[in-house]
């Protein structure tokens, strides 16, 4: 086990674990809709599944937020 | 020396009534007269006279803001007076720039306002934006708001970026070289998938937490105090109160403000066809 921090909320995460995964683990309910930092960098889509996480990493979801107007 | 300058100012620039109106902000030693000045001499554009650009353009309008514009093409609907206080029962039916115009200059009828019954689009978002010294993004849709983010990364204007849905709100404040939108969210989310306020519902007040904070943003940026949200993303959960800023870096492959950038047009995208029944 280790521990990440995940939107800043500390996590127990089983190693090895990718961003896919950990985002299937938080049950984010629309993947596409989330732009994901790790350590602070933004990570991308396509790379999500080559990044593997290890102790200490912080992880942010970022999510798309439209209204205001209407 | 400096005392006397100020006082000296004071007697030339500001009427009684000013002084009196603005005392709170006078009082305030990061503010001051010279601050108060800075806010007088500003110009900004709000875009969106909704839930956002209400709460926006009353405390823009009462700190005495010198020049609002106001880019509006919708006009008031009955579903719209649950969180969009700028706006009154006896509004419903007009044009809702009309109706924030009627309640600035009620508020401050110092404030020039500049009123824009139309869409942001490509068209004529760079000819609009060039007249302001700062962009409020108070819309509801991310078509516009990609738009408003490209505009003012080309023209080199510094923005307040804000989105709120259900009980969550995000806002940063972009300058030049700081990070924009595009380098957190490459581009718009496919049409439809990301619900907007219409779809999702929000809790008015929400909507006044996150437009204060661009108010709060966009007068801190005139008077110079403090630190803006820049390199920041604020979000927070009203259900549990949680404030959350995340640092967030200007990305160097971002399309429009990174070394290459490989946007050189503003796009108009697609909307939600939810978002269409305006027109």
């Amino acid at each position: 086990m280790a521990k990440i921090y995940v939107n800043g909320d500390v996590q127990e995460v089983s190693l090895p674990l990718n961003v896919s995964e950990l985002i299937q683990q938080n049950n984010v309910q629309q993947p596409e809709m989330v732009s994901v930092q790790v350590n602070e960098e933004f990570a991308e889509r396509e790379d999500w599944e080559q990044i593997l996480l290890k102790e200490g990493d912080k992880v942010d979801f970022l999510y798309f937020m439209g209204g205001g107007s209407i | 020396m400096r005392v006397e300058r100020l006082e000296l100012r004071v007697m030339i620039d500001f009427t009684e009534e000013q002084i009196q109106r603005y005392s709170r902000h006078i009082l305030l030693q990061d503010v001051g007269v010279e601050g108060q000045e800075k806010i007088m001499n500003a110009r900004v554009l709000v875009v969106g006279a909704g839930g956002l650009g209400a709460p926006v353009s009353l405390y823009l309008a009462a700190a005495g803001i010198g020049r609002i514009g106001i880019v509006d093409a919708d006009v008031v609907d009955l579903s719209n007076l649950q969180r969009q206080v700028i706006h009154f029962t006896k509004d419903v039916g007009v044009s809702k720039v009309k109706s924030a115009e009627e309640k600035i200059k009620a508020i401050n009828p110092d404030v020039q306002v500049d009123t824009y019954y139309e869409f942001l689009d490509s068209s004529n978002a760079l000819d609009i934006i060039k007249e302001y010294d700062f962009v409020v993004d108070g819309t509801d849709n991310f078509p516009v708001k990609f738009l408003i983010n490209d505009a003012c990364v080309m023209a080199g204007k510094p923005y307040s970026h804000g989105g709120i849905l259900r009980f969550n709100g995000q806002t940063f404040t972009h300058l030049p070289g700081t990070a924009c939108y595009r380098c957190m969210f490459k581009e718009p989310p496919p049409v439809g998938a990301v619900p907007t306020c219409s779809q999702a519902g929000v809790l008015g007040a929400i909507a006044g937490m996150l437009g204060t904070i661009q108010a709060a943003e966009t007068l801190k940026y005139f008077t110079g105090v403090g630190e803006l949200l820049t390199n920041r993303l604020l979000t927070f959960d009203a259900k549990t109160m949680q404030f959350r800023t995340i640092p967030v870096k200007h990305r160097d492959s971002c399309a429009i403000c990174g070394s290459n950038p490989t946007i050189d047009h503003l796009i108009d995208y697609e909307q939600a066809a939810c978002d269409l029944k305006r027109n």
